[in-house]
């Protein structure tokens, strides 16, 4: 177990320390991919290997099955946004010398978020989830440009203010587990479920209010994401994929776990409606700005924001039903926001425009991707018969049953508006009157740019129509980690 | 269970009640203020503050880690971080807010109805913790007014500098908070949570310089290519 989570948090390292000295771009992009393989290696059997929580390193790591579940989700972006980011960065000769420095940040931003769900500590979590957004404000303004600068400072700023809330919730959370445990303890995921039920109950659901605004800002729940739909769309298009797919989940991976904390405790009304309430109020904001949305990666990211509130719905109906809908839809979602990512990237390439008007004929400019894509942005709206569909299925079922009936309609209203005008918005690309306006020749490297599109289809068709019964038992056993039993 | 905030000798709970009302006034000065440069100081000063709160509940709690704590404290965030932004200061063409949303007065009144309601929520904890303690209470009012007006720096100010302080001051307010409230807190933790704030305010630096040369502004007025 040792040696995985070794090689997990080992290899990113081989892009930014042996890229770095060597500086050829060409030799960064491959120990990039070479190094995203690896980490996808290790990390797609993890979850289904671990029988019970066990802590790492003198109890400084920690391996459960839900945090390997976020590990794998991360990996898997990572892997995908490598093979991409082959053919979306080989621009031109400046470009060329940034190149190791891309990779470097990249992997060292995938490295942030394989540590984040391994990590026992609350404070160190609270630390790495810093981390992230340090690293990738980089690469959300890598770009340089006026747009990219903008999206990164407030990237920055939004993020660091809002998670300086989950910094406060942490020291209070402390702070109500010393009443209990003495001065001087160690605040772990495991220690702070055991302490919750003798916790001052103020202290605990202050402290998770807090927690949760705070990392809520990092997840992109409404009325905190307004850094998200600026950073997924200026950072270049494997940034927005790592943002979307990997970096929302590790921070939904904290709240889940204080909510697990509050459930041990019997306080978990209060928490649970705030989480839900936030979540549809995602829903709510994705939907009115998919509906009059102009810009495709704005999009893509206001997508982003939608899933997570469904996320949150899942997590915060609860349940076994909920718990296993939310993380099979975490799969899902982080399957397909990469690909519909990676078609905006070539279409932007080719179209040297970032606005739908201008996107016209897609399937006469990209005759395979461009299919690729539409089945995509079908599954992204939770359309049979792909894996979303499943899930938010699931996730519905379980609102049904839940206190929270008005959440699960509002769910299924909202997930309407969102497919009507989400695909309504590919009709106009893939079946407006064309513009007669030229488009750029086809650069090299399509391979690269094409693959990892139907790398992430492909299972997202198979989720859709086959959910594996041993994954069920592994989302019952992560459910009972979390508290919820049949 | 003993706490130490709720039994302490009366000097030592004069001391940190003074040095907690004195760092929650140098916020004060930075709300009162239009100079970029006075921000920077009194951050400077607060964190000094701290350090030396930092000792002193070191001293009386007999937790000797607190001493390494407060000579970094004193070290990073005393001189190193107000080092680092005069520097980003020295690259910027604005060294004082121009354009205002609200005036210094109306900020210090506002930033006073602020302490108001973190007092009222001090108490309210308090109580319902069933502990009966001025210097919890004061504590915890410092930590969320602090909170409080590091939001109120960063959504009425414009200048890059005073985003940066505003944030700083989110986390001396909570620093503050719980070396009072929970002194025993891992040192690890606390370490890790300076370098931190000593990476964040590296990267705050670059992109500055970033945002200065391309857009040419450092003030988020000019923010406003992305909506919608």
């Amino acid at each position: 177990m040792e040696l995985r989570i070794a090689i997990l948090l080992g290899a990113p390292l081989l892009p930014i320390v042996i890229g770095l000295a060597l500086r050829q771009p060409r030799a960064s992009e491959y120990l990039n991919l070479l190094a995203s393989l690896m980490v996808l290696a290790v990390g797609l059997p993890l979850p289904f290997t671990i029988e019970a929580p066990q802590e790492l390193l003198h109890g400084y790591l920690l391996l459960d099955p839900l945090g390997a579940w976020v590990v794998m989700c991360v990996a898997i972006v990572y892997a995908l946004s490598s093979i991409y980011a082959i053919g979306y960065m080989r621009h031109d000769e400046a470009g060329e010398r940034r190149l190791p420095a891309f990779y470097a940040l990249q992997a060292g931003f995938a490295l942030s978020m394989l540590f984040a769900p391994l990590v026992n500590s609350i404070g160190v979590y609270w630390i790495a989830i810093e981390l992230t957004t340090l690293v990738s404000t980089f690469l959300v303004g890598f770009e340089q440009t006026p747009e990219s600068m903008e999206a990164a400072w407030k990237y920055i700023i939004v993020v660091s203010a809002g998670i300086s809330l989950a910094l406060l919730g942490t020291a209070l959370l402390y702070w109500g587990g010393s009443f209990v445990l003495g001065e001087t303890y160690s605040l772990t995921w495991q220690s702070l479920t055991q302490v919750a039920p003798k916790m001052p109950p103020v202290l605990l659901k202050l402290g998770f209010l807090l927690t949760l605004i705070g990392y809520g800002t990092k997840v992109g729940l409404a009325p905190m994401h307004t850094w998200l739909p600026d950073a997924h769309s200026e950072g270049p298009a494997p940034v927005s994929a790592m943002l979307s797919g990997a970096l929302l989940n590790t921070a939904m991976l904290g709240i889940v776990r204080f909510l697990a904390a509050t459930d041990a405790a019997g306080q978990s009304l209060l928490p649970r409606t705030a989480l839900v309430a936030l979540g549809v109020l995602s829903l709510l904001v994705g939907a009115f700005f998919i509906v009059r949305q102009h810009q495709i990666k704005r999009l893509m990211a206001y997508s982003s924001i939608e899933h997570m509130g469904v996320l949150a719905l899942g997590f915060g109906f609860g349940g076994p039903l909920g718990i296993a809908g939310a993380l099979y839809h975490m799969l899902n979602h982080s399957l397909c926001k990469p690909l519909l990512f990676f078609g905006a990237g070539n279409a932007m390439h080719r179209y040297h425009s970032k606005r739908i008007e201008d996107l016209r004929d897609i399937l006469k400019i990209f005759p395979i991707s461009g299919w690729l894509w539409l089945c995509g942005a079908i599954a992204i709206t939770g359309a049979p018969p792909f894996g979303l569909f499943l899930s938010e299925i699931t996730i519905l079922r379980a609102g049904w049953a839940s206190p929270n009936l008005w959440a699960a309609i509002a769910m299924l209203v909202l997930l309407i508006i969102i497919f009507i005008a989400f695909l309504n918005h590919f009709r106009t690309m893939y079946l407006g009157a064309p513009l007669d306006k030229p488009v750029a020749a086809e650069p090299s490297g399509t391979a690269w740019r094409v693959w990892p599109i139907a790398l992430a289809l492909a299972p997202l068709l198979i989720l859709g129509v086959w959910w594996p019964a041993a994954w069920m038992a592994l989302f019952q056993r992560i459910a009972a980690t979390l508290g919820a039993s049949p | 269970m003993p706490m130490l905030a709720a039994h302490l000798d009366p000097l030592a709970a004069s001391l940190f009640s003074l040095l907690a009302i004195a760092s929650l006034l140098l916020a004060f000065v930075m709300l009162g203020s239009r100079w970029l440069k006075d921000y920077m100081f009194a951050f400077g000063a607060q964190s000094w503050l701290i350090g030396i709160l930092s000792a002193l509940i070191g001293y009386y709690g007999g937790y000797r880690e607190l001493y390494v704590v407060a000579a970094l404290t004193v070290l990073f965030r005393g001189l190193v971080l107000p080092w680092l932004i005069l520097r980003i200061l020295r690259q910027m063409p604005a060294q004082r807010e121009v354009h205002e949303i609200v005036s210094p007065a109306s900020s210090l009144i506002i930033g006073a109805a602020l302490v108001i309601f973190a007092l009222l929520v001090a108490i309210h904890v308090t109580e319902s913790l069933g502990l009966n303690s001025n210097v919890v209470v004061l504590a915890l009012t410092v930590m969320f007014s602090m909170k409080l007006i590091g939001f109120q720096m960063l959504t009425l100010r414009h200048e890059a500098i005073s985003h940066i302080l505003g944030i700083l001051i989110l986390e001396n307010g909570i620093f503050l908070g719980s070396q009072i409230l929970v002194p025993g807190m891992p040192l690890m933790i606390e370490l890790v949570l300076l370098f931190d704030l000593l990476v964040a305010v590296a990267c705050f630096g670059v992109l500055v310089r970033y945002l200065l040369t391309h857009i040419g502004t450092t003030s988020s007025r000019e923010l406003r290519r992305l909506t919608g």
